[in-house]
């Protein structure tokens, strides 16, 4: 078995310190050594976007991120985005969108979008197609996708 | 008056948690002292085993063991039959050959399971599994199912004469003699390949066996949670209350995820048993293309027999199907392509044969349509064939000959997947096509569009294409409904949820029956210790055979309640309504008890009761149909082909479907919409590619190409009939499939229409930007 390393790091706002192989992915980190499961695990090759997270505030594939380069780093999960009883707006407008359908895709979406729409106040829908073309869902077709990112914007915006 | 809820566009009681990440998956359970599975599985398509060296794995840290089919002993056994063979038709010829939970001599597809590792982390297991040493003596591989046949094939199972797996033949009327008075015979070859269902979740299992409760446990990424416990008590030798299968959140299913048993089904609970500890094993993506099943391979030679004025008089249509190297599913797909063939029309003489052949490839179950996309792949390219050849609008050739509304119910005079006559329950068939064309603006494409932008050079086509689908088949499915004392209602079903919105439709048929909020009703799917009666989540059955039983149970509940009230209020029953939770004395608001208090009251902990009572107001009841409900649509597009790239853009797409009554609109359209992506999916960019060697030369979501938020069209317009089902209460049909089933056939002829100049015939799917370059390249040789 290789050596452990000390990782610390910052995930959805909270201060964490493990001793993790180098070898561990970080999408297995959150979800195995932290209990973080909202995020998901589609394909472990970086294409299906099931299991992308904020690094730094930018969208990442935990999948292809070993758990010792966030070493330092801030993450931010589904988990830190919104609760039940509190919903971020973007998760309001998916649910209201029906935005989703099995649900297993969505956690890459939602951080997909999180930056998306903090840079883009009003896309269009055609920028919005573009900025979910990395994550895959099998469900919906993706339209109700559309509508509930052109629903968050609008509430995000007031 | 009870508030209505079914039929509204209501969101979904189960999303916050799914979008909080606070919804259970099958990956999200986690038990102290668990295991994890990795599997070593055949790098070959065919080849006996030599031997397998386990000695170093065994050696490695964090082992706690290894499983060849060796280990298993007296214990290894292949799985039962899911689908039984057909009982009822003369002649057919079905050779039962099942998946092993490992395998014991010879490997018959890439990907089969030879040994499991355990260990305690997966890491550990898929370290310790690569140093597993499989010595195999490859065999030349049955990959093409028409050369299968040949007599000097390779065999996948030796014991039999040959890869035939099953024949069935099915006639009605007289083909030849309708042939023989024919203006016209159209005929066709027809190549259908394999697709993947690639649900974005893989599949996964855990099994914990405590030895002091004598309980198994078992989460599983499964359609069908009842039959998995059944099955697993009978192989492990426990009873079936020994056994919990809970089927949490699954990420999709679309089919594979109700074939039964894998291996890994087989094998994981009866480690865990084996062990006495809690063993995960989650599938990767590249297990996934290899192990999990597929559809849809098929090769058709087929004729129709036509009037000069466009009349079908006959139609024969013998084909081979892929089955991949086992048949636990029986029949079902092919005989659903035979069952779809004749489509939304009045064929009156129909023969058709159908040979299964075994191959040396992933194992072949219901993906998404099950067999019915070929079978209206067939009929529709065989229409727009007809069209040309006749010279008559494809539109108008199809009008002549759909089924008239007055004919229902009507049979098609063969039999089924469920082995009984094939009859369509009920449909007016010519109000959806014509709205699909309306909605397209077909003739306004055609006379102005189209020319207009031909004349600029552009490619452009259209697609219009009726369909029909045999939705909620048997046998059936329970439910149980129950008030409690805090108001709230419980509702248990025995099917699993895999994304269809159960917690909220079925929600929606308790309140409006027992006058509560569709957040008021608590909803179980998918976990036997709840509920252990029913079958599973497929063939669009689960608004159709669990709806309905969902619908008596909550009437039955309805009917305790007012019974009850009616005594408590000392007023008839006639006069009482429930609504808001509570039951009110019509007029005299005063004269009210709430829905929890009389369910206090129909528990009491001391006193006397009458003889018979039954404590709680609760319900369980069953619906079982009589035969499926057949749904109905068209679709229609218009795309555009670009003559450098090849690349298609889907410019509108337009659907008009009758699922029968529409339990929730909203969820009924998202259904639809992720049914076209998945046809989309088949039409233009999904296909698996088997080398001659059998292996499988794109397992990867990289290389296998699911639809973006990119290839779909700008909107899918929806537009909705409803014709509802005689056969049910709620009068519902499915529309789980119903996205999927026409879009290739409608693709194929949009394809052609865009490209008349070439005079291209399809005859084929999946298309490709290559393929269709291909094609294009040899005509103009």
């Amino acid at each position: 078995m290789s050596d452990l390393f000390n990782l610390s790091l910052t995930v959805n706002g909270a201060a964490y310190e493990r001793q993790v192989e180098p070898r561990l992915l970080l999408s297995d980190f959150l979800r195995q050594n932290l209990g973080l499961t909202g995020t998901h695990v589609g394909c472990e090759h970086g294409v299906c976007g099931a299991c992308t997270i904020l690094f730094d505030g930018e969208p990442a594939r935990s999948c292809l991120i070993f758990a010792v380069q966030a070493h330092g780093h801030e993450v931010l999960t589904v988990e830190g985005m919104g609760t039940i009883d509190n919903l971020h707006p973007l998760q309001e407008a998916f649910w209201e969108a029906h935005g989703l359908q099995c649900g297993f895709c969505t956690p890459g979406f939602l951080t997909t979008l999180l930056p998306f729409l903090e840079e883009n106040p009003d896309p269009s829908e055609e920028e919005i197609r573009e900025a979910i073309s990395g994550n895959l869902c099998r469900c919906t077709g993706y339209q109700h996708i559309v509508d509930a990112v052109k629903l968050a914007a609008e509430k995000m915006r007031t | 008056m009870t508030k209505e809820f079914i039929g509204k566009r209501i969101k979904r009681n189960e999303d916050p948690r799914l979008l909080t990440g606070q919804a259970l998956f099958v990956d999200d359970v986690d038990i102290p002292g668990m295991l994890h599975a990795a599997f070593v599985r055949s790098d070959y398509a065919h080849a006996k085993i030599v031997s397998i060296d386990t000695s170093t794995a065994r050696q490695m840290p964090g082992v706690v063991a290894v499983y060849t089919a060796e280990d298993m002993g007296d214990e290894w056994q292949p799985g039962p039959p899911l689908v039984s063979p057909p009982p009822t038709v003369e002649d057919v010829v079905f050779h039962s050959r099942r998946q092993a939970p490992l395998v014991k001599d010879k490997v018959r597809h890439a990907g089969e399971t030879v040994a499991v590792v355990v260990a305690e982390s997966r890491y550990l297991a898929e370290d310790a599994a690569e140093e597993i040493w499989v010595e195999y003596d490859p065999l030349p591989a049955v990959v093409d199912i028409e050369k299968g046949l040949e007599p000097n094939s390779p065999l996948v199972h030796d014991d039999l004469e040959s890869n035939l797996a099953a024949h069935l033949s099915q006639e009605k009327g007289d083909y030849e003699a309708a042939k023989a008075q024919a203006d016209v015979v159209i005929s066709k070859k027809i190549h259908i390949d394999r697709g993947a269902a690639a649900a974005m979740e893989n599949r996964g299992i855990v099994a914990h066996w405590d030895e002091k409760g004598q309980l198994l446990t078992i989460w599983d990424t499964t359609q069908a949670p009842i039959p998995i416990r059944n099955g697993t008590a009978a192989r492990l030798g426990l009873s079936e209350n020994q056994v919990r299968v809970i089927a949490p959140f699954v990420g999709g299913g679309f089919g594979p995820k109700i074939m039964m048993f894998y291996p890994e089904e087989m094998l994981i609970p009866w480690i865990s048993m084996k062990l006495c500890r809690p063993i995960k094993w989650i599938e990767d993506r590249r297990e996934n293309f290899y192990a999990t099943t597929q559809e849809r391979g098929q090769v058709h030679e087929v004729e129709m027999a036509l009037t000069k004025d466009g009349k079908i008089l006959g139609l024969k249509d013998d084909f081979l199907h892929d089955t991949g190297a086992f048949d636990p599913y029986g029949l079902t797909i092919p005989l659903n392509t035979q069952s779809h063939v004749m489509g939304p029309y009045e064929i009156a003489n129909f023969s058709s044969e159908f040979k299964v052949v075994f191959t040396n490839k992933t194992i072949v179950t219901p993906v998404r349509g099950a067999g019915r996309p070929q079978g209206v792949y067939i009929i529709e390219r065989l229409m727009d064939a007809a069209a040309r050849e006749l010279d008559i609008d494809p539109i108008e050739i199809r009008k002549k000959n759909l089924i008239a509304p007055d004919a229902f119910p009507y049979s098609h005079s063969i039999i089924d997947q469920a082995f009984a006559e094939l009859i369509l329950d009920s449909g007016d068939y010519l109000p959806t096509f014509e709205k699909a064309i309306e909605m397209i603006g077909y003739r306004q494409f055609i006379e102005q569009e189209q020319p207009r932008l031909r004349a600029e050079g552009k490619y452009v086509g259209i697609g219009i294409t009726p369909f029909i689908e045999t939705t909620g088949v048997g046998p059936y499915e329970g439910a149980r409904v129950q008030i409690e004392p805090s108001g709230k209602v419980n509702l248990a079903t025995g099917i699993g949820t895999q994304g269809q919105g159960h917690f909220t439709s079925f929600a929606q048929i308790v309140a409006e029956q027992l006058g509560v909020d569709v957040t008021d009703v608590r909803i179980i799917t998918g976990d036997t210790a709840e509920f252990h009666w029913g079958t599973g989540t497929f063939a669009s059955r689960g608004a159709v055979v669990a709806g309905n039983a969902v619908y008596a149970a909550a009437s039955g509940v309805r009917k305790k309640v007012l019974k009850m009230a009616s005594k408590v209020l000392d007023a008839p029953e006639e006069e009482l309504e429930i609504q808001d939770g509570m039951v009110r004395v019509a007029d005299i608001p005063r004269m009210s008890i709430s829905l929890g208090e009389l369910a206090a009251q129909a528990n009491p902990l001391r006193g006397a009761v009458e003889p018979g009572t039954e404590p709680g107001l609760e319900a369980t009841d069953y619906f079982g149909p009589q035969y499926g409900a057949t749904a109905f649509g068209t679709h229609a597009m218009i795309i555009e082909v670009d003559p450098e790239t090849m690349l298609v853009e889907i410019k509108r797409y337009v659907t008009a479907e009758d699922c029968g009554r529409m339990l929730n609109p909203l969820i009924v359209e998202g259904q639809v919409h992720g049914g076209v992506s998945m046809g989309i999916g088949n039409a233009y960019y999904e296909q698996l590619h088997f080398d001659e060697n059998g292996q499988l030369l794109n397992a990867s979501l990289a290389d296998y190409l699911i639809p973006s938020s990119m290839e779909m069209p700008p909107r899918i317009e929806v537009g909705h009939a409803e014709t509802k089902s005689p056969l049910s209460e709620l009068g519902t049909k499915g529309v789980g499939e119903a996205g999927t089933i026409p879009v290739p056939a409608c693709f194929a002829q949009a394809l052609e229409n865009a490209l008349q100049d070439f005079d291209l015939e399809i005859a084929e799917t999946p298309l490709s930007p290559n393929r269709l370059y291909e094609l294009l390249y040899k005509k103009e040789q």
